[in-house]
């Protein structure tokens, strides 16, 4: 099978199976949710590392490379913190009702 | 094919992702679903850098250090009221760094066939989202007019540059050593991306928002097809479906349509008729309101981005405390597009220590609304106004609104008469039960907050 082929396959699953996982997401939880998407769509830090480490390397794909780990890293870092940060907030009922 | 080490674990980070989503459905699990991903994404990391091909590790080592350093304070230093701005710039980092890859990717290969098409959409997608995200910030932190910008033949002018962007793209394809051609492919879809963002509106934000992420991930997904990387097509069509099934739940809780929301240029055009004669209305003092606050047996609360900008939200939860305490039943109508983003108004409210159970969706509170005594508006305007389903020509007409109207007593904060972002009236304003409470909603609500205390020693 070509390595497209194979892909395409792959992607119409996950695309399938990210419809229906994120459908049943409650609207409450909607920001928290696009945070952690975006953070994972950060795993193109996968792809700058293959690209900027690899034996042939140019020196452009060094340079945008290096760019686009520490933009990948910087995306990863923040968006996982500030997601666990904002749903620590969301408490189900204050232990004491003052 | 041989064996290595980094093949299954890549099976496995995608398996953290997967499961990682699943347990965002509750409050209850979320956090275990963060960290799910979070691991995931460690795996992901740990085993590409020991991958055979990888061989030179100084700067990548150099560039996580810096992502991290500048990643943590930006994570905690963060305003909540900032979020929207954050992940718009956050969408802006993602997709140049898919991007910049596909630039270096095609300079050093030039490769044929279909990895270059797949090289094409990642740069395409990639660079577009850097512009139009940035475009959005400027908007949300309002360095850029929030009104939207239109101007005759916009929508040919735009499909026009990205026409013509395509075109070039097909011509790369087809000959990939014309690499004279690529710095105009890049500026157009740069330009693109500007385009895209000019004629949308404030309101519009959180369909354009989550579209903008749609594209992030669909270029990280690209990239996967272009480097054969079965985990980046995973990711990357999670958080692609992600952000095009919110944009559909936004465009929905609007009653409009893609293109509706990324050509029409609304709320611009309508403006200019909002200018009628006034009409009387009643208003009323904290000192008033608070009496009446204090004698409801039930309060539902409605927030809108008024209560954002004026960053109310804890004044509000004292506001909903005082009320507890002498036994009011409070609760929070949360409309999907209150707000700048998917979610917004949740988010700022459980900032402020809101209980999540109070927060109701539109469909669950519109059917209580009759039997509410006091509806509290604060800083939403559209999202309540009636016209929606009693007036077919008017802009908003067909979008589902909280049924405010049909509660016993009315109170809206509001700075002044201004109507809001669709440029219309508001019937609710002039109703009979309608009290108006003019001034800033944190000042005002922090005199509801002491009035209600008072009333009750």
């Amino acid at each position: 099978m070509a390595n497209w082929e194979f892909g395409s396959y792959v992607f119409m699953l996950a695309a399938f199976l990210g419809f229906e996982l994120i459908r049943k997401v409650s609207p409450l939880l909607h920001t928290p949710l696009m945070s952690l998407t975006n953070a994972i769509a950060s795993i193109s830090v996968v792809g700058a590392i293959l690209v900027s480490g690899d034996k042939d390397a140019t020196t452009l794909s060094h340079v945008l490379g290096f760019i686009a780990v520490v933009s990948a890293t910087t995306n990863l870092v923040s968006g996982y913190l500030i997601t666990d940060r904002m749903l620590k907030m969301f408490k189900k009922r204050e232990p004491a009702q003052k | 094919m041989n064996f290595e080490i980094y093949q299954p674990l890549y099976i496995l980070a995608a398996f953290c992702f997967i499961f990682g989503l699943k347990n965002m459905s509750s409050p209850a699990t979320a956090r275990r679903g963060v960290i799910s991903a979070e691991i995931g994404m460690l795996i992901a990391v740990v085993s590409t850098l020991m991958r055979h091909e990888v061989v030179t590790y100084e700067w990548i080592i150099i560039g996580l250090l810096i992502g991290t350093v500048i990643g943590i304070p930006l994570a905690i230093l963060m305003p909540m009221t900032a979020v929207p701005q954050r992940t718009a710039v956050s969408q802006a980092c993602g997709a140049l760094a898919s991007a910049l890859i596909g630039t270096a990717e095609y300079y050093r290969r030039m490769p044929h066939g279909f990895t270059m098409v797949a090289l094409i959409l990642e740069t395409l997608l990639g660079f577009l989202t850097v512009t139009a995200s940035l475009m959005a910030w400027g908007k949300l932190q309002e360095v850029l007019p929030g009104r939207p910008v239109t101007f005759k033949g916009q929508l040919f002018f735009n499909l026009g540059i990205l026409g013509l962007a395509i075109a070039i793209g097909i011509a790369i394809i087809v000959s990939p050593e014309s690499t004279y051609l690529y710095p105009y492919f890049v500026t157009l879809a740069l330009i693109f991306g500007v385009l895209l963002i000019i004629p949308i509106g404030g309101a519009d934000m959180p369909t354009v928002i989550a579209l903008l992420n749609s594209y992030a991930g669909l270029s990280a997904c690209a990239m996967g097809f272009a480097l054969d990387n079965k985990l980046l097509i995973i990711a990357g069509a999670l958080d692609g479906s992600s952000g095009f099934i919110l944009s559909i739940i936004m465009c929905r809780a609007m009653n409009r349509s893609f293109s509706n929301v990324l050509f029409g240029g609304f709320g611009q055009v309508v403006a200019a008729v909002a200018g009628k004669e006034a009409r009387p209305v009643r208003s009323a003092t904290p000192e008033e309101a608070a009496g009446i606050l204090s004698d409801a047996r039930t309060v539902v609360i409605i927030p809108g981005y008024g209560m954002a900008v004026a960053q109310a939200q804890h004044k509000i939860r004292e506001l909903h405390d005082a009320l507890i305490k002498r036994g009011v039943d409070v609760k929070f109508a949360i409309h999907p597009v209150a707000g700048r983003m998917p979610g917004h108004m949740n988010v700022l409210l459980a900032e402020a220590d809101v209980p999540y159970d109070k927060l109701i969706e539109m469909d669950d509170i519109n059917g209580e609304m009759a039997m509410t005594d006091v509806t509290l508006i604060v800083g939403a305007n559209d999202i309540v106004n009636p016209a929606a389903m009693n007036d077919p020509t008017s802009p908003i007409a067909g979008m589902p609104i909280l049924e405010a109207y049909k509660s016993r007593t009315v109170m809206i904060i509001k700075r002044g008469m201004s109507p809001g972002f669709a440029g219309i009236d508001n019937e609710l304003y002039y109703m009979d039960k309608t009290l108006m409470l003019f001034g800033d909603a944190k000042s005002f609500v922090a005199s509801l907050v002491k009035e209600v205390a008072a009333n009750h020693n």
